[in-house]
């Protein structure tokens, strides 16, 4: 039996400004992580990763990421991630500058 | 201050021009990422986990206060009003648009300088000793050398595509503030029995996956035949250098396996070839470039204010001992700016504070400043009588902290606050660390003390000749630091030994607390410092401070 495929996200960087964006299930690129599309077939995942490459006019860099699901959506798994959802812990910039939910998105 | 001559004035700008219509272009969709990858490397900009990253070249660490000023106008106008100043005497700026980079690129080239080949399999910026011009020690400015290779080097045709990246680091005094023996290629000025001026070759070395000391090809190169010689080394790599693998790609993996008796007879051979090539233009281009680093005309006024205030002022006392070196003039002091405030991000600063620095170089400097790839500010050449008014208007700037040297003046590099690549975070160790020996006001009492921080194997933090070094990796998906112990970056290099297993993110601080306690009760004498005591000790007891639990099992 093949081992049980771990839940992902598609994540990028937005084009022009590069802050971290993630594909939503209705096709768009979401500021945050918990509105992302959480992946849980590993074929599924494949085909997303493949349409989010292809709009490289709109995002730079497009990965799949670990993630599991949480009570407001999907949630990062692994540091890295939960770090590229807040920015550099030196300085509040990056995302946790912004209030949550005013991004615009891409 | 050496100034571009039409050439590169032309070249910077034409790749400018380029770089200007290839952002277009990949805005506009004509380009892929794929295909514009590498024309964004090439011009110094990175994708990094926030944001892209813009990466420019300082050469030799050089700045003058409009070049400095320029800095400040591009943190203001197009970043977030810093900058951060990397060991390689490059700086970064970690928020730039894709878009506002062609007009970030501008800028520079308005002030000759460029982000060129700050990556990519290319010679990269070559980094000299921040003190040089000014040093007492010193034999000759190296900066002259450094900048004929820089011109030699740039879009060099046949060094274009190296193996892998390749570092040149020069320093023109005995004392290697430049870490000459951790590049490809390290020259360290030295003289003959005659008293000729010429350089020790040292090749092979680096830091990274396999850090290596470099080794000696030459004792004794004359100072003419630099130029062939480096292109001699460079051919022979280009030659052997593996390019199958990436991480066997340097130089100093060719000279494990090639030998260094081979690899110096095929130098030495190769330069012999191409020696007579070299016409002596190249030494007619450094007359001319020496003229341009002419020292400044030093002045002669009294330096009583300087004593006056050392007498008078503790926290002025304070700051002479541990931020001052010797100048070659005696009336002259090199100041070094610690950009490592307690707490602060090391490297970075302001653009309010790169104004004062700029003002203070105009006004106290004779226009000078250079970046060390310790991560601080220099101004090379302060006359003693107007120490007390740079102190003063540093402290208003927030950048008289009196601790070059000591255990908070580290280096870190931007770990997994910015970094793609790092494996953990490096910049929030290096402040809990100094804050922390802030609260115990203990840095004095333990004196010279280097720790380096990198966030990943890359080592761009220098972790490996730290005194202490310390090396931020990913174990099972959590943070965790290795500690290497006993490394040494200068001319008695050598590469830190591996403590024991790492440290959890909230481990490290309580962990060096103990490593330096350890250190404090096993010392001759405060003058034997953390280096000293540990060459002569040995890591044992370093490690028993480290890993307590072992000792307490082996004693059961
Ligand atoms: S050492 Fe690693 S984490 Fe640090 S800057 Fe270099 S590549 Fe990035």
């Amino acid at each position: 039996m093949s081992r049980r495929f771990t839940p992902k996200v598609v994540t990028a960087n937005a084009l022009i400004e590069g802050d971290v964006v993630y594909l939503t299930e209705d096709d768009r690129w979401s500021r945050h992580h918990h509105e992302a599309e959480l992946i849980e077939d590993e074929a599924h995942a494949q085909m997303r990763l493949l349409s989010a490459q292809a709009q490289h006019l709109l995002v730079v860099g497009a990965y799949l990421a670990d993630a599991k699901a949480g009570p407001n959506g999907p949630e990062p798994t692994h540091f890295r991630e939960t770090f590229r959802t807040r920015g550099p812990s030196n300085y509040a910039h990056g995302k946790q500058a912004k209030t949550p939910k005013d991004g615009p998105h891409v | 201050m050496y100034k571009y001559n039409d050439f590169d004035e032309a070249f910077v700008r034409t790749r400018v021009a380029q770089f200007s219509q290839q952002v277009a272009r990949r805005i506009d969709g004509s380009l892929t990422e794929d295909e514009f990858k590498p024309l964004r490397l090439m011009n110094g900009l990175y994708l990094q986990l926030h944001a892209y990253m813009l990466r420019v070249a300082i050469p030799y660490g050089t700045l003058d206060s409009r070049k400095m000023r320029q800095l400040a106008h591009i943190a203001d106008t197009w970043d977030k009003g810093y900058g951060h100043f990397t060991t390689r005497q490059n700086i970064q700026y970690n928020w730039p648009k894709l878009s506002d980079v062609p007009a970030i690129l501008g800028a520079l080239a308005d002030v000759e300088m460029h982000a060129i080949q700050t990556s990519g399999n290319t010679v990269r910026n070559v980094t000299a000793d921040h003190f040089a011009g000014a040093a007492a020690d010193e034999i000759a400015d190296p900066r002259p050398y450094a900048e004929l290779l820089r011109q030699w080097s740039t879009d060099h045709p046949e060094f274009q595509f190296l193996p892998r990246k390749f570092k040149i680091a020069i320093t023109g005094a005995p004392n290697d503030r430049a870490v000459t023996k951790a590049h490809d290629i390290g020259l360290r000025m030295v003289t003959n029995a005659a008293g000729e001026p010429g350089f020790e070759v040292i090749v092979g070395g680096g830091l990274g996956r396999t850090p290596l000391i470099g080794q000696t090809v030459r004792e004794f190169l004359p100072e003419a035949d630099l130029l062939p010689y480096v292109e001699a080394v460079l051919s022979v790599y280009n030659l052997l250098g593996r390019r199958d693998n990436k991480f066997k790609a340097r130089i100093k993996i060719t000279l494990h396996e090639t030998g260094k008796e081979e690899l110096s007879r095929m130098i030495e051979e190769r330069f012999e070839e191409i020696r007579g090539s070299f016409s002596g233009a190249d030494q007619a281009l450094l007359e001319e470039i020496r003229a341009a680093f002419a020292p400044p005309a030093f002045k002669t006024a009294p330096t009583d204010a300087h004593y006056a205030a050392q007498a008078r002022d503790p926290a002025y006392r304070a700051w002479a001992d541990t931020n001052l070196a010797r100048h070659r003039n005696a009336d002259y002091a090199i100041v070094t700016v610690s950009l490592k405030a307690h707490g602060a991000t090391p490297g970075d600063a302001s653009s309010a504070q790169m104004r004062v620095l700029a003002e203070l170089a105009e006004t106290y400097g004779h226009d000078e400043l250079r970046i060390s790839h310790e991560q601080n500010v220099i101004l090379p050449h302060v006359h003693k009588g107007d120490l007390p008014a740079v102190h003063a208007a540093l402290k208003a700037a927030g950048l008289a902290t009196a601790n070059v040297g000591l255990i908070s003046d580290i280096i870190a590099c931007p770990g997994m606050d910015y970094c793609s690549l790092a494996t953990a975070r490096s910049i929030p160790i290096a402040t809990q660390i100094a804050e922390r020996f802030k609260e115990l006001d203990l840095e004095h009492e333990i004196g010279p003390m280097k720790i380096k921080i990198s966030g990943c194997i890359n080592a761009c933090g220098h972790h490996h000749v730290g005194h202490i070094g310390i090396l931020g990796l990913d174990r099972a998906g959590v943070e965790n630091y290795q500690i290497t112990l006993g490394g040494d970056g200068t001319e008695t290099a050598s590469i830190g030994e591996k403590a024991g297993p790492g440290f959890a993110y909230d481990e490290v601080v309580p962990a060096i607390e103990r490593l330096i306690s350890a250190y404090l009760e096993t010392r001759l004498e405060p003058a034997e410092t953390f280096l000293a005591a540990f060459r002569r000790l040995g890591p044992a007891p370093f490690k028993a401070a480290l890993y307590p639990e072992e000792g307490n099992r082996n004693a059961a």
